[in-house]
């Protein structure tokens, strides 16, 4: 295995990886604690609820799941795109 | 046929079949299931790990958290799972590309340092102590509930069914029966979900019916409205606003998460999956899997705060519900006639009784105080009904019209949440006191058989321990106790962790400077807080124990790398290491744990 590769892959792996954790922050923190109250404000209600306080009880558990899907999908074309395949 | 008994059948019905399926994998060659190339498939992993996961903290207490905290129960959801985002993000590929067992194997050699391994022992410990704790007071209030006896005998019958079920291993490790595990976890935890939701909001989706209208009595109204008007009917903040500040719910929220991704026996889960594509895969599933039961969670807590205030708040003692003597017998919930109407009355913080006998909400904590200091002889809590957070679950079912045979179903889902965990903990923590501190450091020339002797009196010890804090426990409720499990691991693990799989140059001294100055400093405001008798309001930027795990986590980062700074870059086999483990391809086989 050649050294650029593994270096390409690891800075590519490492771009996925934070851009992934600040969607995370992002719904958990941001959304459902500090900018809370102005997503309930400003943002239309998700049915009766409103949307800062449903992120914090439905929809933040939603991304997560959603999350973990994008990066099992992303770094599988990474692995691809960079020889590491393995079965 | 009585409750009771339906209980006990079901009880026995899903142990029968776990045992079945343990015996039947048993016979056909365990390892088959382990080695590279195995038959479990990601999802039947994700489901075992997933059924590993939830513990009596999930699926006992944290329903009851919300029904009582509103908005601030969120940090337990989004903690919980959002934790799971940064274990597999940060932490899981690369530990399995690594290859060894446990996390204190990781940090000895990721840290070339015996000492670094020993301090990571003994963090494994503290951790997985006070989780054992919890998971105690939970197996307490289940077998409490089951057997109608006081909470501190539940605890104790518990702890012998769990030092027993320790012993034929818990059924740890043998994937398909936690697969069958989490399937009636799953089933238990939804199905008296789908009744309520109907009876309530006449939607059967829970979560639609979160978001829907409360149809029950009279004309529709907007549900959380309707439980926001119960609150301060009687006291209580707003459901939608809970009583958390903003930086002790996000400091928790972050402990609690960042625990997660430090928490050994989660971690070491992953190690039985075939290699690091599968990880990834497999760990999706698992969110996938806890979703199910998270998502779950806020519908059943408001429900049952809706149920429970509208049945028994205000209604004549004697006539109150057939349910309420269950509880009452076992003591877990009481009625205090503080007035002597005969009527139950249940308030939040903000009520008092005047001297007159009036009972009155004031506007706000200040009008309370005031109130009080004009009016001496007012009954500060005038509240009569007395009630933990860790019995709304089990109660939730017998408030609508549920089915005898869901609540039964339930009673077995908590029986195995409380039990599983419980005994697994158990495992984990008694061979790492036993191998990886007695024998890989303090005294290598241990035989096998002492081993398991060692291992035998650490487990029991460490249940004597637990059983002790079950009975008089360090919080209100399991989630909380819990949660400062996960604020030791985000304090300790964490960030060693972390700064061990990104970084080539942190030193064994950076790392361990870092442990012991993170893990002290949240212990000791723990123990200080909670057991010392230290006063709220000298709380540290307002942070409660829960979430203190936050700070002791930024300790410990800026400590390993003030340290780190001073002292020699580690050998280059280790650096060497540390590049290896970003490669996905070429893991070692999986191992069996």
């Amino acid at each position: 295995m050649e050294e650029p590769t593994a270096r390409s892959h690891r800075i590519a792996c490492l771009k996925l990886t934070l851009f992934l954790l600040s969607v995370w922050a992002f719904v958990s923190f941001g959304c459902s604690i500090l900018l809370r109250s102005w997503m309930d404000g400003n943002l239309p209600s998700v049915g009766s609820v409103p949307f800062g306080f449903w992120m914090a009880q439905q929809g933040s558990i939603i991304c997560f799941v959603l999350l973990l899907v994008v990066y099992a999908v992303c770094m599988r074309r990474l692995d691809n795109k960079h020889g590491y395949t393995e079965e | 046929m009585d409750q009771d008994t339906l209980n006990y059948i079901f009880i026995g019905l899903s142990f029968a079949l776990y045992i079945g399926i343990a015996f039947k994998s048993r016979a056909s060659s365990t390892k088959e299931y382990y080695t590279a190339g195995g038959g479990v498939s990601p999802l039947a992993n994700g489901m075992a790990t997933a059924a590993d996961w939830m513990s009596a903290a999930t699926f006992i207490s944290m329903a009851g958290a919300l029904a009582l905290g509103g908005y601030a129960g969120s940090r337990f959801l989004m903690g919980w799972t959002g934790g799971f985002v940064l274990l597999t993000i940060l932490m899981v590929p690369y530990l399995r590309k690594f290859g060894k067992a446990t996390v204190p194997d990781f940090i000895g050699d990721r840290y070339y340092s015996k000492f670094a391994r020993f301090v990571a022992v003994l963090c494994a410990v503290f951790i997985c102590m006070t989780y054992i704790m919890g998971q105690m007071r939970g197996v307490g209030v289940v077998f409490s509930q089951l057997f109608s006896i006081e909470i501190s005998s539940g605890v104790i019958v518990g702890a012998l069914i769990v030092f027993l079920y320790a012993g034929l291993g818990g059924m740890k490790g043998i994937t398909y029966t936690q697969v069958a595990q989490y399937c009636v976890m799953a089933f238990a935890y939804t199905i008296p979900a789908f009744y309520i939701a109907i009876a309530l909001t006449g939607n059967i989706i829970p979560q639609f019916g979160f978001v829907g209208e409360y149809i029950a009595d009279g004309d529709p109204v907007p549900f959380l409205e309707k439980l926001n008007n119960i609150n301060q009917e009687l006291g209580f903040s707003k459901y939608t606003d809970g009583s958390m500040t903003m930086i002790d719910m996000f400091c928790i929220t972050a402990a609690l998460m960042c625990g997660t991704a430090g928490l050994p026996h989660v971690i070491v889960r992953f190690f039985t999956v075939k290699n690091v594509k599968a990880v990834r895969k497999s760990a999706c599933w698992t969110l996938a899997f806890i979703a199910v039961i998270y998502l779950t969670a806020p519908t059943i807590g408001a429900f049952s705060r809706v149920n429970l205030i509208s049945q028994l708040n205000g209604i004549q003692y004697s006539d109150a519900p057939e349910w309420f003597s269950r509880f009452r017998d076992s003591g877990q919930m009481t009625f205090k006639d503080k007035n002597n109407d005969g009527i139950i009355q249940y308030t939040g913080p903000l009520a008092y009784r005047k001297s007159s006998g009036e009972l009155v909400i004031a506007p706000s904590e200040n009008a309370k105080q005031a109130a009080l200091e004009d009016d001496t002889d007012a009954m500060a809590d005038p509240n009569e009904l007395i009630f933990g957070a860790d019995i709304m679950v089990m109660a939730n079912p017998y408030m609508s019209d549920v089915p005898p045979w869901a609540i039964a179903l339930l009673m077995a889902g908590c029986i195995a949440a409380a039990l599983s965990t419980a005994a697994g903990l158990l495992l984990v923590l008694s061979t790492s006191i036993s191998h990886d501190l007695l024998k890989k450091i303090i005294k290598p020339d241990l035989t096998d058989k002492e081993e398991v002797k060692w291992a035998r009196i650490a487990s029991f010890v460490s249940l004597a321990v637990a059983a002790y804090f079950g009975v008089y426990p360090p919080s209100a409720f399991i989630a909380k106790t819990v949660a400062f499990a996960f604020g030791l691991a985000a304090s300790s693990f964490f960030p060693t962790l972390l700064i061990g799989i990104f970084s080539k140059r942190m030193s064994r001294e950076g790392a361990i400077a870092g442990m012991i100055s993170g893990i002290s400093f949240t212990l000791g405001y723990i123990v200080y807080f909670q057991f010392l008798g230290g006063d709220p309001a000298d709380y540290l930027l307002g942070i409660s124990p829960e979430g203190i795990g936050t700070l002791g986590m930024l300790i410990n980062f800026a400590v390993s790398f003030t340290v780190n700074i001073f002292s020699p870059a580690p050998p280059l086999e280790v650096q060497q290491m540390v590049e290896e483990i970003h490669v996905p391809s070429g893991a070692s086989g999986a191992v069996d744990h």
